[in-house]
């Protein structure tokens, strides 16, 4: 089996190795670095499960390889909080229920931050062409909107004391 | 009921922020597909290019030459360990693998075991199967004629008709008909969909060869359910099966059913001694997986000239496909689609039902609220808006005419539904005020007269959910109960497990807020485990709308056993809670149990 060496910066921390020409990136971004909160729920460029940042871009990960994405710049969810910070839009999420099961959420965040970095207010019809590309089975997007609405208030807002991360359980 | 201190810890009624989400948010949580597991191996499928047709031939000698294969499964290997076929919840058989004929389009025909994902696929690819075509019948109409081709040669019947069910008083149904002054008939098709959850399905088995312990990871709605089937294919004690259901990306009633998937990987496991991943592609799930619906409804109404409703007559076919491995846990091989009579009194009624095999993946899966219910709801509602098109009636006065009265509770259905209590004059009455109901009818005779379409549904819903009483559900003659388990800690936090198991519906959080609620904890001390069959206690699953009402009563039921017994107890000096079950202050009402109020 032929394989290529790849240098891809993922979420700020450079990883290297050599796949198969045809190993597709978002199996290697779950299976050879082991990120599993880039999902897959579909074979046909569909659902945007598996929605990454690829040098800022939002796109499927699931129909790029690997070996295209050599040098670039990539960002998945794990990326998202920073120093124990959530993400707005992750903030969003929690606080409007934005998910149910979850699956979708991880690239449905994604790309509801890459709307958000290139479009700060963006309106309800906005919001829901960005998400086009991004099925949720569970929600019925409506708190989705209103997550992303909420994040883009925050994002919007003068950095003010640092909300701490949420989350612990017990 | 609301109390400052049920805002306070987070108890019955009050937002809180979902448990679940903050793993989910960050994607940490785990779902099958993130399980890994050393020395894991792949399993892969090949499906039938066809509907119906005899193999031939399966030659597997060029996968097997693969680097990287390690295995091919055929029908022939399992039937010699007695696995060829696995029973279905509902008293039918279903094949894992074909041995000589495939029944419906992308049926499993053999199993790829290999080192990775990639050389699975390819494997897959490079098996031979010779078919030999068979005229298919996707019609059960057509598979109802004496000369249709046979579905199911394997059975004694040789039919494609798989049972007959009747509801209520034929006789006196009819003898209304006969003397009616109106009647309406319908033909109502329910179409055969498919539930889709934005996860597919899949497992990682892991068969310990010392311990003899198998360990399935399973997208499973019904984790001890499925490991109760597990333990009847093969033999395996209970004991000695782990099923653990981690993150379930949605279900709607499609991980309920046993795919042959799940039962490839575990023989798999059991042959090689090494943990075996399974994982559907979406367009294996959409292809292959049960299907919901699939009703041939014909209903008929027997009504006065002013519009009241006196009997209903419906018969039904039923397409199961090509095994009946519907999703069903009650007693009833047409689930409870006799609720259909739903909020009206009526003074006959009858249904009849009858199951048919045709060339197609299996049916039956419970989608969106229960078992047949939500074929039997758009029937009733569509046949009292069809009756009040033929007598020029209000959709809304018709039904106010119609409904079972609040003074006829309880009520007994002529299908032998008691309805315990209702208001359903009231309700409908709220709704329409809420939506300005005269207002919107104005609006819409403006619009007409302007020549512009504007449409006004109105539909209500006497719904039967929540499986459990046994006079009417059953799996496997388990019945359909369920648990909690609740471990309080000296410093006053709780470990709450359950038998039920969340899909999405943030069993975490409801359940926390249950015993919240119940022993005056607050919900962030509380945590919900469930999934896990080897800590979690039995239980039947979640479907249908069941969870709150069975293991979400078992689940106060036991945090009032707990109170009650705190209450004769000193509180511990390490107790950090304020509001606590220890507290005493007062004692729960007659109707209704409260934590008591904060004391220091
Ligand atoms: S998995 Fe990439 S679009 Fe569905
Ligand atoms: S939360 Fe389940 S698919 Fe979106």
């Amino acid at each position: 089996m032929r394989t290529v060496p790849i240098s891809v910066t993922v979420n700020g921390e450079v990883r290297q190795a050599a796949v198969e020409p045809r190993l597709l990136l978002v199996h290697f971004i779950r299976e050879v670095l082991g990120l599993t909160g880039t999902h897959i729920g579909c074979d046909t460029t569909s659902c945007g499960a598996c929605t990454i940042h690829l040098n800022g871009k939002p796109v499927k990960s699931c129909t790029v390889f690997a070996v295209q994405a050599d040098g670039a710049e990539i960002r998945t969810v794990e990326g998202l909080e920073q120093d124990g910070r959530l993400h707005p839009v992750q903030e969003g999420f929690w606080q409007e229920h934005g998910l149910q099961c979850g699956f979708c959420t991880p690239g449905m965040m994604m790309t509801a931050v890459a709307l958000l970095e290139a479009n700060p207010n963006p309106d309800e019809a906005e919001i829901r062409r960005a998400i086009s590309g991004n099925l949720c089975r569970c929600t019925g997007y409506v708190n989705i909107v209103k997550a992303i609405r909420y994040a883009a208030e925050k994002m919007r807002q003068p950095e003010v004391a640092p909300a701490v991360a949420g989350g612990g359980e017990d | 009921m609301a109390t400052t201190q049920s805002t306070q810890i987070g108890g019955l009624g009050y937002a809180v922020k979902r448990k679940e989400d903050p793993r989910f948010i960050r994607g940490k949580g785990t779902y099958v597909d993130d399980v890994k597991l050393p020395g894991m191996l792949y399993l892969d499928i090949v499906r039938s290019p066809l509907a119906h047709a005899r193999i031939t031939q399966i030659d597997a000698s060029k996968a097997l030459a693969m680097p990287g294969v390690v295995a091919v499964i055929t029908g022939k290997d399992l039937e010699a360990a007695g696995l060829a076929w696995m029973p279905t919840l509902m008293g039918d058989r279903q094949m894992v693998l074909p041995t000589d004929r495939v029944v419906y389009y992308a049926q499993e025909v053999a199993a790829v075991v290999a080192e990775d994902r990639y050389t699975a696929a390819d494997a897959v690819l490079a098996i031979d199967v010779e078919y030999e075509p068979l005229e298919p019948v996707v019609d059960p109409f057509r598979a109802l004629q004496p000369d249709a081709p046979l579905v199911r040669p394997d059975r004694e019947q040789k039919t494609n008709h798989i049972w007959h069910w009747e509801a209520g008083d034929k006789e006196a149904t009819d003898r209304v008909f006969q003397e009616a002054e109106v009647v309406v008939a319908q033909d109502l098709y329910i179409p055969r969909i498919h539930v889709s959850s934005i996860e597919t399905c899949g497992c990682v088995a892991s068969f310990d060869r010392v311990s003899g312990k198998l360990t399935i990871w399973m997208t499973s709605q019904a984790p001890h359910a499925h490991r109760t089937v597990f333990s009847l294919v093969s033999g395996i004690p209970e004991t000695k099966i782990r099923v653990i259901s981690p993150d379930i990306g949605g279900g709607f009633g499609g991980k309920v059913p046993v795919y042959p998937g799940y039962v490839l990987a575990t023989v798999a496991s059991l042959q090689t001694g090494r943990p075996v991943k399974w994982i559907e592609d979406r367009s294996e799930n959409l292809q292959a997986d049960s299907f919901a619906r699939d009703y041939h409804i014909h209903a008929e109404v027997a009504a006065t000239r002013d519009g009241k409703m006196r009997a209903l007559r419906v018969r039904t076919v039923a397409d199961h496909g090509a095994f009946d491995a519907a999703a069903n846990p009650s007693k009833f091989p047409a689930g409870l689609f006799s609720i259909g009579t739903g909020s009206y009194d009526l003074e006959a009624a009858h249904f009849s039902v009858d199951g048919v095999y045709t060339n197609k993946a299996p049916g039956g899966v419970a989608y969106r609220c229960s078992f047949r219910v939500t074929e039997a709801v758009h029937m009733i509602e569509r046949m009292v808006d069809v009756l009040a098109d033929e007598l020029d009636m209000d959709p809304a006065e018709i039904r106010f005419k119609n409904f079972i009265q609040p003074e006829q509770f309880p009520y007994k259905s002529p299908t032998g539904w008691e309805y315990d209590s209702g208001n359903y004059p009231a309700a409908l009455q709220k709704a329409l005020d809420a939506i300005g109901y005269q207002e919107l009818r104005r609006e819409q005779a403006e619009k007409r007269a302007r020549g512009e379409l504007m449409g006004i549904g109105i539909s209500t819903f006497t719904e039967i959910v929540g499986a459990g009483p046994s006079h009417t559900f059953d799996i496997l003659g388990i019945k359909m109960f369920d648990s909690a388990e609740i471990r309080v800690h000296p410093t006053g936090s709780a470990l709450v497990r359950i038998g039920v198991q969340t899909q999405g519906q943030g069993h975490e959080t409801t359940f926390a807020q249950i015993v919240a609620e119940e022993l005056g904890l607050p919900v962030e001390n509380i945590v919900v485990e469930h999934g896990d069959t080897d800590t979690a206690p039995y239980g039947l699953g979640t479907y249908g709308s069941r969870s709150t009402p069975t293991a979400g009563a078992a689940t106060a039921v036991a945090a009032r056993k707990i109170r009650e017994k705190a209450r004769l107890l000193p509180r511990p000096t390490c107790w950090r809670s304020t509001r606590t079950i220890w507290s005493g202050a007062t004692t729960p009402s007659a109707s209704r149990a409260r934590p008591s109020a904060p004391r220091r």
